[in-house]
């Protein structure tokens, strides 16, 4: 009897053990990922008596559509650039050419993105769907901060508590405390500290420079809104990686310190050929559980901003959400949601090759 | 939460037990108001008189909180489960009765002759829904800010101009005794900023969608009126007259109490609180901006589930609801609007010069529905996101520019929505 059917035939008790879970990964995990590709390809409606249309790649057409344009500035009768008050050089209005204008056919209904260039002329880029560019900028620059910053703030946190001291689990329970209380419950007690008026942020960095520092109001300003949920966000999940460090650092063996002190080994040479390498493994984990986990950034956004103010805080799932429920629109949140698995699909895969073990 | 449960199945459990249960077809409803003990005490009192007031039929109430009441009955709708009576918020039920979650409902319309026009909910010419009572908003402030200000009362019949207002608004200013001169409740979120805010809109002369046709919001959002709304818009929060889009909650709803504004925006909900603070507050009507002074109607009405195989027994239960004495008892219990003058006239604050009768002659006066259109639920997200943006200071015209194009994909999107 060859290998391969020994597992169907002489183990039927293991796979009847393995159905009810294999059961529901198939129902909650599998089941909705094939439909949420499928959709992508419709114009499916949460709530419509209209028959379901196969659309092809007009949701993606419609999410990722891009154009630029080039404007000259306006000038006067005697050919000088026309400035503002502010001295700025005056350009004609985009809507000029955006909206029902049949000379530019191909950026009709798109959206200023950014834009750059001189007082003669500039360069704009357009999208059609600016929030969602937006959304996907935020929650990149959510990973690449939060990434790192969360990894190393969690190691160091590991190797203090990793620490044969009395009443050190105190600490730990300190520092796990955060990941086991819901992070609804966690943003909506960081809105208060975050709070404009007389938030704990406002009044603490008042009392520590006598009054110097004038409160801001953190969630409502475009720039400062996304760092706040990155401090916060950090701060909430930071515990749970900690543990998974600590893990890693307890199955170093011992001896292995032990060689390095008589060897008379630094501290840093110590963590820098012992500790490190140890953990290779542990770190190739976190980071892409970490970034993973950046990307599905959503209940933080739910609770403290919406997206706001002025799409500073917008992300990709936030996004998917917003349009799946809040506007009916099941086939474009699909669409996001496969974009998102291709994105953060490919981020693990190049992950994985750069952490690579090299022979 | 299982708290709520408990109670609500206990409270659906006595009401089958309490009926003379064999003979009797049994019928369900849904209603929004889980969380509210006032609210429960009435809708479960009115169930049960129902029950007790003939032999065919015999109600059964499952309560929802009104957070969860929409998607609960979407899911049931995908689902197939559908209980037999409904309640829907107004704007929202020609969404419902579109997708066929509603069927028409057939009571003698010669009951709601006299109701307030924004308890009926008409789409595609037939009703499908009915309110036993109506919401508004009103200008709230007081008698002795007035006269502080120096500023004449409005009325009525003679609002004060879009010009008047904003000179109100700079006297409360220069006085310097407020945080901020007006209150809009910009930290209330969602349905809020459509009922609220879209009467302003529509006193410019502008709306949503262009109700003509339905089909487009072209010329209606981004036209002359509504470019000269949202620069308004603008500047009540860029020159400091109100609190944007980061306004603390708790200072939205004891603000205009403790004093930090001099005006609030507020609905005839929050009216109880404001008078038990201050016997002098006024209600009163919205700033004219050339188009009429106008506020925002419809609030949660009754209606039956396409799938009810007992139409004839929930339009039954509804007429049975639409007696005054219910229309008073929640104008009573929760401070609602009653649905017609006779009621109001029975009730403790709504009748002729009672605390909230100006909520009242507001409603009947120049109350008007939210677009009647499947397309508003998206539309009224789309308009949310477009005044925070532009109260944070986004451009005006392309905002309201994204803001046409996405209401008017979303229309063609839909295949118009079943507007022709």
């Amino acid at each position: 009897m060859a290998k391969g059917t020994k597992l169907t035939q002489s183990n039927r008790a293991g796979w009847a053990f393995a159905l009810p879970g294999f059961g529901l990964m198939v129902m909650f995990i599998i089941l909705p990922f094939v439909f949420a590709i499928a959709l992508s390809f419709t114009n499916q409606r949460l709530i419509s008596p209209n028959p379901t249309k196969f659309v092809g790649l007009a949701n993606y057409q419609q999410l990722l559509g891009l154009g630029t344009i080039t404007l000259e500035s306006e000038r006067d009768e005697n050919g000088a650039i026309v400035y503002d008050e502010d001295g700025e050089a005056q350009f004609p209005r985009l809507r000029g050419y955006t909206r029902n204008n049949p000379d530019y056919p191909r950026i009709d209904g798109m959206r200023e993105w950014f834009s750059w260039g001189n007082d003669e002329s500039r360069t704009y880029v357009l999208a059609r769907d600016v929030v969602f560019m937006k959304a996907i900028v935020n929650t990149v620059l959510f990973v690449i901060v939060v990434a790192p910053v969360q990894a190393g703030l969690a190691l160091c946190l590991a190797l203090l508590i990793n620490q044969r001291l009395r009443g050190i689990n105190v600490y730990r329970a300190i520092y796990f405390m955060p990941v086991v209380v819901s992070i609804v419950v966690v943003s909506l007690l960081w809105r208060f500290i975050y709070d404009g008026n007389d938030g704990l942020l406002n009044n603490l960095l008042s009392g520590l420079t006598f009054g110097a520092f004038e409160g801001r109001d953190w969630l409502g300003s475009p720039s400062t809104a996304l760092g706040s949920i990155m401090v916060m966000s950090i701060w909430q999940a930071v515990g749970f990686h900690m543990v998974i460090w600590l893990s890693g650092l307890q199955t170093i063996s011992p001896t292995l310190y032990e060689a390095a002190d008589i060897e008379g080994a630094s501290k840093w040479q110590t963590f820098r050929y012992v500790t490190w390498p140890g953990l290779r493994n542990t770190a190739v984990l976190i980071l892409i559980v970490i970034t993973m986990q950046a990307f599905a950034l959503f209940a933080q956004i739910d609770v403290m901003t919406n997206g706001g103010p002025l799409d500073s805080t917008q992300t990709i799932v936030f996004q998917a959400v917003e349009r799946g429920y809040g506007k009916q629109d099941i086939s474009g949140g699909s669409a996001i949601s496969v974009i998102l698995f291709v994105i953060v699909l490919t981020i693990s895969l190049i992950q994985r090759y750069l952490t690579r073990e090299k022979n | 939460m299982k708290h709520l449960k408990l109670t609500a199945g206990a409270l659906a459990l006595g009401t089958i037990l309490a009926g003379p249960a064999l003979a009797q077809t049994e019928l369900t409803m849904w209603y929004h108001g889980a969380g509210n003990d006032v609210e429960l005490t009435l809708i479960n009192q009115l169930v049960s008189d129902f029950n007790a007031s003939q032999a065919d039929y015999a109600v059964s109430l499952e309560s929802f909180p009104q957070g969860a009441y929409n998607d609960s009955v979407v899911a049931a709708a995908l689902a197939g489960n559908l209980p037999d009576i409904i309640d829907v918020d107004g704007p929202v039920m020609p969404n419902w009765a579109w997708a066929g979650y509603m069927q028409p409902l057939t009571i003698d319309e010669s009951l709601i002759e006299n109701f307030l026009p924004g308890t009926k909910g008409y789409w595609d010419g037939q009703l499908y829904s009915i309110g036993l009572w109506d919401a508004a908003v009103a200008l709230v402030t007081r008698q002795s800010i007035l006269d502080d200000l120096g500023l004449r009362t409005p009325t009525l019949a003679e609002p004060w101009t879009g010009d008047e207002f904003m000179a109100a608004l700079d006297a409360a200013k220069a006085s310097g005794s407020y945080e901020y001169p007006l209150d809009l409740g910009m930290a209330w979120t969602g349905e809020w900023y459509p009922y609220a805010f879209s009467p302003f809109l529509q006193s410019f002369g502008g709306d949503i969608v262009d109700r003509s046709t339905y089909l487009t919001a072209e010329g209606a959002l981004n036209g002359e009126a509504a470019l000269a709304f949202g620069e308004w818009w603008q500047g009540l929060f860029a020159d400091g007259y109100a609190p944007g889009t980061s306004q603390d909650p708790a200072a939205r709803d004891n603000g205009f109490i403790e004093g930090k504004y001099a005006f609030s925006w507020n609905g005839n909900w929050a009216a109880l609180g404001a008078l038990a603070v201050h016997d002098d507050t006024l209600f009163l009507p919205a700033p004219d901006f050339g188009n009429g002074s106008t506020i925002g109607a419809a609030s949660w009405q009754f209606g039956i589930s396409a799938t009810s195989e007992h139409p004839e027994g929930a339009a039954a239960f509804i007429e049975f609801a639409l007696q005054d004495q219910y229309l008073t008892a929640f104008s009573d219990g929760i401070g609602l609007i009653p649905a017609t003058a006779t009621a109001a006239a029975n009730s403790a604050n709504y009748a002729d010069g009672g605390a909230m009768s100006a909520f009242f002659d507001l409603t009947a006066e120049q109350a008007l529905v939210r677009p009647v259109t499947p397309g508003y639920v998206v539309a009224a997200k789309v308009f949310e996101k477009a005044l925070a943006d532009i109260a944070n200071g986004a451009d005006v015209a392309d905002t309201l520019d994204a803001a046409v194009d996405e209401i008017d994909n979303d229309i063609e999107a839909n295949g118009g929505y079943g507007h022709m």
